[in-house]
């Protein structure tokens, strides 16, 4: 029984470190879908973070923080399709740019802003979004196992979560049931087909790009407004690049990148759990040493999986043929 | 092919009735120039309706910009387009949908992981969900299948189908949104004499149907065989409009090159004497791990040309990579001369060169050039180190330009000024300078990969009698093509290669298209002969 609660304790862990990663890897489906390599998952999360955090704090509204944060990360990813699909410039480097950019321009607007070392104000209750208590969970949290399951693991999380975890079928349902959804795999397929059949290759992938801002403007507010009470910098911690590893492991299909992101939540869970939780006195050198390096072992362990799924030891996995490359009319 | 050409001239008969109609397409004074270079000049041409239209041309004519201008991917600087005797504008492919023009390009314009399905209703998608729009495109496919001979499975996947399937994919995807105008560019460049036939079946289906064709190509016999008129265009000017039935091959010919040309190959029988290539049980696996050459076998002579035939993608540019010392194979030797090379004695391009090979690569532009350098760097690429070109310790610019003048000279290259960019010449002249390089060392085994793509008839009958003089001087030449005119009329023995195999060997004597066009689709002809009979 305390096996099970413990399990159940850490499929809740995993489902709440998995939303950012979720909802930023689905960002990710839609702009590599399209053909836009996008690293810059990081930094628009991290600048949604702030902005949620700031205008939260300024407005005393949850809400209004989790507009100004998707209205911040899309135009991000507005400013990303303008150097990549406009002026056909190098994604990556274009990614990369954003990334630092917002890793620093947080922390400067932050200090100018509110005086506290790159920190955001703490954020009162009203001001973000609280786990949200289903009916008669309470009541039923002494029902040993389905009880469990359901005041636990379903009950109790704030409505970013849920989200979340609709966003998931809905890509899936966006990317394969719609003639957006065509065009998207297209555009990211053969550019020169899409704009044979008289469709503007610019525009799909803009549109790709405001989808994926929106996408990673809620995780970012997650970040900022839900897990914590305020933004702190860098609080990203490299969450995006995650999401895209688990991207790409997931071979850039919502189901299995919806899998991805939950192993790698739990490793991460996991990781968090086992940080100090080895009695390292009774064991020997060597054997205390691993113990003390396995959570970090564990936090590495996307990366590790990812390299390995691309040295091809794990499937193949491959990307949209278009993706990264800038679509120049010639003929 | 031939019925088809059948069914053309009986159409031609009475297009005489047609003419008071308006045209489906007519072009007045279109012009058009990219900064310098006037790409299309004054051109003004009529297509009838429910007329197979051919346009004939040299590469660089003008004839794809002027079909660009049409679809709407390019606007001209001057001029009007009328369709079905309205005044249109096309300033986008999505216009030109409207309008009822459809267009068949040169490389397919579909999405190798979507299904045919799927490709077909790529824009046309009739919904913001897909479930209705693919159950009417299916019902429509089956009706178009049903009315022009064009089969195919709706629910394949497109990379996994052959290119004459995607082919007729492009076609049903015009049709679909109800093209009356059909434009192909360049349409047979894939496919093998039998594909080619069935899709000219297709055409001729089309026009009865009171379609309109348009067909773009540099193939004389094409448009001999299944137009009703032709327009030849020359340095972006019309040279002629013409009847078909009132021309010849010879006359489309001079029209296109502005002078008498020789369409011909004359040669002497080949005299071959020792074998200077020997390849035995040759296997070559390419990177993505596929078997591309499997258990190859073959000799060459000296004095003679081996032609290696076989539709693009079957082996044959990875079998010229291992021979050139490019590519390592995987098993087998390769005999060239007195060296005997295996997997694990494989040597580099160079000295493969040092063993007396010269090697014209298929791709020019990838591997034979590089093309911002000045024609003197670009005319000793792979001969860097000769000591002919080289001082003490520095390159010597001054013998480099010199014997590149010399090569330019004796191969009529032009211009003929070695310090051009590579880029800047056209492709037969590119071509004449690789050639030139390559030959010019006198090589033992000439290695030579598609040596006419994209290169003007004056220079494809120039390189030809090069090639044929080399054979006369006692060398070996082994001729990888794709076209099967050329392989014809220059090899003296002939290898069939398909899936990586060598499928069958013929002298030239015996040679003909239809046998040659089964073997390349992996068909046995003595069996399927044996099957009729």
């Amino acid at each position: 029984m305390e096996q099970f609660t413990f399990f159940i304790l850490m499929l809740d862990a995993t489902a709440r470190v998995s939303v950012p990663l979720i909802l930023a890897s689905m960002a990710g489906l839609f702009a590599e879908r399209s053909g836009v390599v996008d690293i810059s998952l990081e930094g628009k999360m991290l600048g949604a973070a702030f902005a949620a955090a700031s205008v939260a704090w300024l407005t005393g509204s949850a809400w209004m923080g989790l507009g100004a944060g998707i209205v911040a990360s899309v135009l991000l990813a507005l400013l990303h399709g303008w150097a990549s699909i406009t002026h056909n410039g190098n994604q990556v480097v274009s990614g990369v740019a954003i990334n630092i950019l917002v890793a620093g321009l947080t922390v400067v607007l932050g200090i100018s802003f509110f005086r506290q070392g790159g920190r955001t104000p703490q954020l009162a209750r009203e001001e973000r979004f609280l786990p949200l208590e289903w009916p008669g969970a309470q009541a039923l949290a002494d029902v040993p196992i389905l009880g469990q399951l359901y005041s636990e693991l379903l009950s109790g999380h704030n409505i970013l979560v849920y989200i979340a975890f609709l966003i998931v079928p809905l890509t899936w349902w966006v990317v394969y049931r719609t003639r957006f959804g065509l065009r998207l795999r297209a555009v990211g397929e053969n550019p020169e087909a899409v704009d044979t059949a008289g469709i503007s290759v610019a525009a799909m992938r803009y549109r790709a790009m405001v989808l994926a801002g929106v996408l990673c403007g809620i995780a970012g507010t997650y970040l900022s407004t839900a897990q914590s009470a305020a933004f702190i910098k860098d609080m990203s911690a490299g969450k995006g690049f995650i999401a895209l590893a688990a991207l790409i492991f997931g071979k850039w299909r919502p189901k299995t990148t919806l899998l991805a992101c939950l192993l790698f939540g739990f490793l991460e869970a996991a990781s968090a759990r086992l940080q100090g939780a080895f009695n390292v006195e009774n064991a020997s050198g060597a054997m205390a040493e691993f113990l003390k390096g396995l959570p970090f072992l564990i936090d590495a362990l996307p990366f590790i999986l990812v390299v390995l799924l691309l040295a091809g030891f794990v499937g193949t996995a491959v990307a949209p043929k278009a993706s990264g490359i800038p679509y120049v009319k010639e003929r | 092919m031939n019925d088809a050409g059948v069914v053309g001239r009986e159409a031609a008969a009475d297009l005489s009735s047609a003419a008071a109609l308006p045209a489906a397409i007519e072009l007045r004074n279109i012009n058009k120039s990219f900064g310098p270079v006037h790409a299309n000049r004054d051109i003004s041409l009529r297509i009838e309706k429910g007329s197979i239209h051919g346009i004939i041309g040299e590469n660089g004519a003008g004839k794809s910009t002027l079909m660009s201008i049409l679809y709407g991917f390019y606007q001209a600087d001057s001029g009007e387009i009328f369709v079905d005797g309205t005044q249109q504008t096309i300033r986008s492919p999505d216009d030109a949908i409207a309008a009822g023009i459809g267009m068949v390009h040169q490389h397919f314009m579909l999405v190798d992981t979507f299904t045919i399905l799927e490709n077909v209703i790529l824009g046309a998608e009739g919904g913001a969900l897909l479930a209705d729009g693919l159950d009417k495109a299916r019902e429509e496919l089956a009706r178009l299948q049903r009315e022009y001979e064009l089969e195919v499975d709706p629910d394949a996947l497109v990379g996994d189908i052959p290119v004459g399937i995607q082919q007729r994919v492009e076609i049903l995807k015009a049709l679909l949104r109800g093209a009356e105008t059909l434009i192909l560019d360049e349409p047979t460049g894939v496919l093998t004499p039998q594909e080619a036939d069935h899709l000219f079946r297709i055409l001729a289906s089309l026009r009865d149907q009171g379609k309109t064709i348009v067909l773009i190509t540099h193939k004389l016999r094409e448009i001999m065989a299944i137009t009703q008129n032709v327009t030849v265009m020359r340095q972006g000017r019309v040279a002629a409009n013409v009847r078909t039935a009132d021309t010849s091959t010879e006359q489309l010919a001079e029209l296109m090159v502005g002078r008498k040309v020789l369409l011909r190959v004359d040669k002497k029988p080949a005299t071959p004497t020792d074998v200077v290539l020997n390849v035995d049980g040759l296997r070559v696996v390419d990177g993505l791990g596929v078997e591309r050459v499997k258990r190859v076998g073959f000799n060459v002579r000296a004095g003679e040309i081996v032609g290696i035939a076989g539709v693009a993608g079957n082996g044959q540019s990875e079998l010229m990579e291992a021979l050139a010392g490019i590519h390592r194979p995987t098993a087998g030797t390769i005999q060239i001369g007195d060296a005997q090379l295996t997997p694990t004695s494989f040597v580099d391009a160079r000295d493969m060169r040092e063993k007396g090979l010269g090697h014209v690569p298929e791709d020019r532009h990838r591997m034979g050039l590089v093309m911002p350098f000045e024609a003197n760097e670009s005319a000793i690429l792979g001969y860097h180190y000769d000591r002919a070109y080289n001082g003490r310790i520095l390159m010597s610019r001054h013998k480099i330009v010199e014997r590149t003048a010399k090569l330019m000279h004796d191969y009529d290259v032009r211009p003929d000024n070695p310090h051009l960019p590579s880029a800047n010449f056209s492709g037969g002249n590119q071509q004449k300078l690789v050639v030139a390089r390559e030959m010019e060392q006198n090589p033992d085994l000439l290695l030579v990969g598609q040596p006419t793509r994209g290169v003007d008839i004056g220079a494809i009958e120039f390189i030809h009698r090069r090639l044929i003089e080399m054979r006369d001087a006692g060398k070996a030449v082994l001729l990888v093509s794709v076209e099967l005119d050329e392989i014809m009329s220059l090899a003296d023995r002939i290898l069939v290669m398909f899936d990586g195999y060598i499928v069958g060997e013929v002298a030239q004597a015996d040679a003909n298209e239809g046998m040659l066009g089964l073997m390349m689709a992996g068909v046995d002809p003595a069996k399927q002969q044996e099957a009729v009979a």
